[in-house]
């Protein structure tokens, strides 16, 4: 990745792989252990890179055509005859054409079924907002019983998906297509449900989750340089969501940015906000997200730059942030 | 149990429908009534089901994809024994579990429905694990007819049919009638049963409320190798009570006093009839 692309400051650190495929690879090797693994597809086993598992295991994949809905109803009744399913397709489509579905026939019905949104968020970049999925957890965080996971990097895809064969309650997982590089762990170490501090820091917090998490260190390298020291927590449990881990941030700093290749309505963002205000945490708080408006033509990187989520745009914002404490 | 022990079974679920349904003061009478008799000898003759082995993997599983109709559900679950008929009398109440489209908090349940359009895919994913499975298990669905306007209806259809699914029975409950009137007027059907065979289901019709035919026809499937059976179930809304018959308005019209007290009498008149002519 290069460094202008990378928002000109902080260098990223080597890409490895998309996490797409690493949550694939790891399918793979959970069906060849769990005869009760199966996977459904809606056309998208390519992009789902799952060619290799179909030419494997291709009994254990059910291939439904281009048919969203009827996807996660005939998930939901895998997962009702005894199946460990992973129903994969775009994040866009999985989760705004088949909403009905996985409000009624998975969450509200208690089918332990594994949603697996993939090339989520602005993953296919100039293909335009038909194909972009910035409204996903807005409305399945509003959803009861349906757990919202984005692993971040690899180590956590692979986490994620070995975690979701147990999961006691129906899931979304959500992945990205664009190789992203490997982050520190935690000391927590992966568990749904549990915030990773990545890197601490005592003056401010970056709250992160998939994909800008990277980024989020990467400015935190940059604010580093101006002797800003910045906590990283990398909130791949957007449900169930570790309050604890962001109230214990946000008391222990003196400003907090929250980050999320997501709209800023109704994301990552204002459930935090939400809780600091219940808390009576009062810090000054930004949201960084997708503002209220159909993307602007572009890769990825440079959509997500565009609104400022790059290491420079992070970096810049948590210095404002910093400089202009609020009353 | 003969025809007729099954026809007066049907007459007492009607009894137990209209009952709740004017206990709770709100419910969908016309459709209930217009499947009762499916459901009948779907659970008195037909399904592997019952509540000791309700945890089976190898149970047939019913999907029951009209929500809405919960009452004859309800009913006729609480016949074989599922819950006590006491259970019934609490539908639509604060706090009760019997809310008023079908959810798994009620023992017998296999599906929560009522959105409508979503049974037969539930019911195909269930067919593909019986199919799956090493004690294959098959799988019912009851479809109204005023939901095959839901695209996703024609996806599962497609679906079943490209796997083959022949453990997979889907019935219509072609009453002809939804909430606003014709179900031709609304959004014309016809021809249904073409349009099923064209997607690849074997279609067989029958009438939907008479035991003879409904028992002759579950006994055939699946109605061919290698392929889902439909069964287009010709039904009346509001069958048993001549003034509910054929009336759009009576889709979740709730009987007063008087309208309870007409219907009971003219159900307490057809049992007569039919232990008259039997007896």
């Amino acid at each position: 990745m290069s460094s202008q692309l990378n928002g000109g400051r902080a260098p990223a650190p080597p890409a490895v792989r998309p996490n797409q495929e690493v949550f694939a690879e790891t399918l793979l090797e959970a069906a060849r252990r769990d005869p009760t693994v199966l996977v459904v597809t809606s056309d998208s086993r390519g992009s789902g890179r799952l060619v290799e598992f179909a030419a494997e295991l291709p009994e254990r994949i059910v291939e439904l055509g281009i048919a969203e809905q009827n996807l996660v109803g005939v998930a939901a009744g895998l997962a009702a005859g005894g199946h460990t399913v992973f129903a994969v397709s775009p994040a866009c489509f999985l989760t705004t054409r088949s909403l009905e579905q996985i409000k009624n026939d998975v969450a509200y019905s208690g089918h332990k079924v594994v949603l697996v949104g993939i090339s989520a968020g602005v993953s296919y970049g100039a293909l335009g907002s038909t194909h972009h999925s910035l409204n996903d957890f807005a409305s399945l965080r509003a959803l009861n019983n349906l757990d919202i996971v984005v692993p971040a990097d690899n180590r956590q895809t692979r986490e994620a998906v070995l975690a979701a064969l147990h999961h006691p309650r129906p899931l979304y997982l959500r992945f990205g297509k664009r190789p992203v590089p490997d982050l520190p762990a935690g000391a927590c170490g992966f568990s749904i449900g549990r915030g990773e501090c990545i890197a601490e820091g005592s003056d401010a917090a970056l709250v992160a989750t998939g994909e800008t998490v990277w980024r989020a260190m990467a400015a935190r390298s940059a604010l580093a340089e101006d002797g800003v020291s910045c906590r990283v927590l990398c909130m791949h449990s957007i449900r169930p969501f570790d309050g604890a881990a962001l109230l214990d941030a946000a008391r222990s700093v003196r400003a907090v940015v929250c980050v999320e290749e997501h709209s800023v309505h109704g994301g990552l963002g204002e459930q935090c906000a939400a809780l600091l205000m219940q808390e009576g945490v009062q810090v000054p708080f930004r949201i960084m997200g997708i503002p209220d408006e159909y993307t602007v033509t572009g890769s990825q990187e440079e959509i997500l730059s565009h609104y400022g989520i790059s290491p420079r745009g992070i970096a810049g914002e948590m210095r404002r942030l910093l400089a202009c404490p609020q009353d | 149990m003969t025809d007729r022990e099954l026809a007066l079974t049907s007459i007492r679920y009607r009894r137990m429908v209209l009952r709740i349904i004017k206990e709770a003061g709100a419910g969908h009478t016309g459709g209930s009534l217009s499947c009762i008799d499916i459901l009948n000898v779907l659970y008195n003759d037909v399904l592997n089901v019952a509540p000791a082995t309700f945890a089976d993997p190898a149970r047939d599983r019913y999907i029951h994809s009209k929500g809405h109709c919960v009452e004859a559900l309800y009913t006729v679950l609480a016949d074989r024994g599922f819950f006590p008929d006491a259970h019934l009398h609490t539908l639509s109440h604060y706090q009760s579990h019997f809310v008023g489209h079908p959810t798994r908090k009620v023992n017998g349940v296999e599906h929560n429905t009522g959105a409508l359009g979503h049974g037969l895919s539930v019911a195909t994913g269930l067919a593909l694990a019986g199919a799956r499975s090493s004690r294959r298990f098959r799988v019912f669905a009851l479809l109204g007819d005023g939901e095959l306007t839901e695209g996703s209806v024609w996806e599962a259809a497609m679906a079943a049919a490209h796997y083959g699914l022949d453990n997979l029975v889907v019935i219509v409950d072609r009453n002809g009638l939804q909430i606003s009137g014709r179900t031709e007027d609304v959004m014309g059907l016809e021809p249904l049963a073409q349009r099923f065979s064209a997607f690849g289901l074997e279609v067989r019709t029958c009438d939907g409320h008479d035991i003879t035919e409904l028992r002759a026809a579950f006994d055939e499937i699946p109605f061919a190798p290698g392929r889902p059976s439909l069964l287009l179930a010709h039904t009346v809304k509001g069958k048993g009570v001549s003034f509910m018959e054929g009336q759009a308005g009576w889709h979740h019209h709730v009987p007063n006093e008087h309208e309870y007290r007409l219907a009971l009498q003219e159900l307490q008149s057809a049992e007569a009839e039919l232990q008259v002519a039997h007896g």
